[in-house]
């Protein structure tokens, strides 16, 4: 289809937006793209100009005190604060972004209405654009909420957080005393090679965070599914018993029954006491203080996680078609080959975002290991880390602990890069892409 | 002659099943006392009636209700009830507003077909892969600029507003129910916005009831967000951070029972939504839908 000649309004569609729509009878929508147009600028003028220009050195002044003869007091002079320009300079990059793509919208909207209007074809209401939002553009109305949510309590603070790892943001920088600037990838490098103690650290806690999530993930999975079949089975009965006793171990909330471990596994705790009574051991095993601590903590996560798959499955399993299995049954196939044919390719299809969120969920499995070992025992080679720590609560003990916020942030953008390309890969090659119509 | 010999192995068989039934009862009662073990502990020393947190011995000395009393009554230095009522608001209007972002994002993504819904898709994937807390710091900044933070309201939002991340469930179940039902709705001439409130929906209770409980279940249980949100204001605490704060190794040993009955009064109100809402979970819903 050839372009349609623009006239005058065309050309000022450029400059003043919702002219374009607004010229050709759809008023109400050219009137909300000019209210857009002006709140941006509103915006640009009284607020984001002034933190775009200072973006690039993150502020010069620092805050500095000075003697006040009159007053007969030190006086604070306030400086730049960085992590505000920081902040507020992403914001006005988001927004311009945003509303680059409204300007482009418009355009389009423009182009549409005259090419419409030159065919002799009735121009769409605005009532009757409104009520396409209800049909073939449903998902507009529906995705907007969540995702305003997500943009800006999620993606903005995201941004943020990448931004200080290529910076010198740490308990020497910290605004509002001091300043802190952009250092480029200084700190990957020490991460990664150039500081022999930090790099090897970087090593260790990965490996045992890896190690921990798949174990982690497996057991819980599977496990929660033998539970999930065996009560499932025909002959068993009380099946809402036995489920609801492992529900009422969710209900507990998490962080109660976790202290509560830590409290009965404890090096002087009563598991140890009693043992001790006993006289079974002489010296008390140290469950959650030694290397055992790993094992520990895989074992507590399974007494978490069994119930939540429990849960999940359940529904699912019961969702499978009887026929498949009836069918099954006709042609002679046993129990294990009906688990192998059947349940456990529809559970794989069905789970497999579940499971891929759970390894994921695992490897930031931040309850288990800071409720119950915070990272102990500690080591002395590594840097501020302990035998049980996985990258997360590294990453959290350097924020909350160390302020080491560009340290924090690296660690957290290597963890990102690793889950994020680990899951991506899994989730487009054994999951929905293909087959996501195909079950129903 | 015959007739016996086909008798026999289904004899056999039922034996076998027996025997397998009665080994099915056995390992779930095993694994139910394992898993319940720690809540029956945590029952137990809430009703102790002598302090301390280490014990040497399983059993309590002394029962008392006293633990129960002094949480509520004894509010000079733990306010134990306001924390709950923070707790119960906070929980209620964040797992409504999460509840209805995930449906309506996994809806969207099961069942509506645009152009940005594969990038969408991936990207939302990508972004729940970051631990939350890690832009804690930052989700602060924003919160002050919107006057939200030391508010029961900055709390709900920090907890619902990254909903729409945790779709996939959702949608996984959503793509088990069958297509031919929103066709036939269509045909029928309902529009996509009927179709997703009076098809899915109806038949989604599990899922919906899923999410409704793990969204409420949130607030009872996280303490970082609210430590980082509500620092230093102990009057708009929730149970977690109240609770955890009772067992610091300075108040331990004086406030351990009072600790084990508070987080059995949390566990309380979680317990009965689990039990009404059991059901859910049982029952196949799909089946045969589409025959009918």
């Amino acid at each position: 289809m050839r372009k349609p000649r623009g006239d005058v309004f065309t050309a000022l569609n450029f400059l003043v937006m919702g002219v374009g729509c607004a010229a050709r009878g759809q008023v109400a929508k050219g009137l909300l793209l000019l209210a857009g147009q002006a709140s941006y600028i509103f915006f640009l003028l009284s607020f984001g100009l002034r933190y775009l220009s200072e973006f690039l050195t993150l502020g010069n002044n620092e805050q500095y005190t000075v003697w006040n003869e009159e007053l007969q007091i030190n006086q604070v002079i306030t400086g730049d604060n960085s992590m505000l320009i920081l902040l507020f300079g992403i914001l006005t990059v988001a927004v311009t972004i945003l509303f680059v793509y409204v300007y482009i919208i418009n355009i389009r909207f423009g182009f549409k209405a005259l090419q419409m209007k030159n065919e002799g074809q009735p121009l769409p209401t605005f009532r009757e654009d409104l009520k396409t939002l209800w049909n073939d553009k449903y998902h507009l109305v529906l995705l907007t909420l969540p995702t305003l949510g997500l943009l800006i309590l999620t993606v903005l603070p995201l941004i943020f957080m990448i931004s200080m790892a290529f910076t010198n943001f740490d308990r020497d920088h910290q605004p509002p005393g001091k300043l802190f600037t952009w250092v480029g990838f200084e700190n990957f490098k020490e991460i990664l090679w150039s500081n022999p103690r930090k790099s090897q650290t970087f090593l260790s806690v990965l490996g045992w965070t890896l190690i921990w999530a798949v174990s982690a993930t497996t057991t819980c999975y599977f496990g929660g599914m033998a539970l999930a079949l065996l009560i499932n089975r025909k002959g068993v009965r009380f099946k809402k018993m036995w489920r609801a006793f492992f529900a009422i171990t969710i209900a507990v909330p998490q962080f109660v029954s976790l202290l509560l471990m830590r409290q009965f596994l404890n090096d002087n705790g009563t598991l140890n006491n009693m043992l001790l009574n006993l006289e079974l051991i002489e010296a008390p095993i140290r469950f959650l203080t030694s290397d055992l601590a790993r094992v520990t903590v895989i074992v507590v996560n399974l007494w978490v996680g069994v119930p939540y798959t429990l849960l999940i499955t359940t529904g699912i399993l019961m969702n499978i078609p009887a026929d498949l299995y009836e069918s099954a049954r006709i042609d002679g196939a046993s129990p294990f080959v009906m688990f192998r044919k059947i349940t456990l390719p529809y559970m794989l299809f069905v789970t497999a975002p579940y499971l891929i969120t759970q390894f994921a969920g695992n490897i930031n499995a931040f309850n288990v290991i800071f409720l119950l070992t915070n990272g102990n025992p500690r080591s002395i080679e590594y840097y501020q880390a302990g035998k049980t720590d996985l990258l997360i609560t590294w990453l959290y003990r350097q924020t909350v602990d160390e302020q080491d916020f560009k340290l924090a942030s690296t660690i957290g953008i290597i963890i990102f890069f690793i889950i994020g390309t680990l899951s991506l890969i899994s989730f487009n090659l054994f999951a929905s892409k293909k087959r996501e119509d195909e079950f129903s | 002659m015959k007739k016996q010999n086909i008798g026999t192995p289904a004899y056999h068989l039922t034996f076998r099943t027996r025997a397998f039934n009665f080994i099915s009862h056995v390992a779930l009662t095993v694994l139910s006392v394992i898993w319940l073990f720690p809540v029956f502990w945590l029952l137990l020393n809430s009703f102790r009636e002598e302090s301390g947190a280490y014990t040497s011995y399983f059993l309590p000395k002394g029962l008392t209700f006293q633990n129960y009393i002094n949480l509520f009554t004894n509010t000079g230095l733990y306010d134990f009830p306001l924390w709950f009522m923070n707790t119960l608001i906070v929980a209620i209007f964040s797992c409504l507003i999460t509840t209805m972002f995930v449906l309506m994002t996994s809806y969207v993504f099961s069942r509506l077909r645009f152009p940005a819904r594969r990038p969408m898709m991936n990207i939302m994937l990508v972004l729940g892969m970051f631990p939350g807390f890690m832009s804690m710091v930052a989700v602060y900044h924003v919160l002050k600029l919107m006057n939200l933070t030391q508010t029961l309201t900055g709390l709900v939002i920090v907890y619902s507003a990254g909903a729409a991340l945790s779709y996939y469930i959702a949608k996984g179940f959503f793509d088990t129910i069958p297509r031919a039902l929103d066709e036939a709705a269509t045909i029928d001439g309902a529009s996509k916005n009927t179709v997703f409130w009076r098809i899915t929906l109806p038949m989604s209770r599990p899922i919906i009831t899923f999410t409704l409980l793990s969204s409420f279940i949130a607030p009872w249980v996280d303490f970082i967000f609210v430590s980082v949100l509500m620092k230093g204001k102990a009057d708009k605490f929730t149970v977690a951070l109240g609770l955890r704060q009772m067992i610091e190794r300075e108040t331990v040993s004086a406030y351990f029972t009072q600790f084990c009955a508070g987080a059995v009064v949390v566990s309380i109100p979680l317990v009965i939504l689990f039990l009404m809402t059991q059901k859910h979970y049982v029952g196949g819903i799909t089946g045969g839908a589409t025959k009918g």
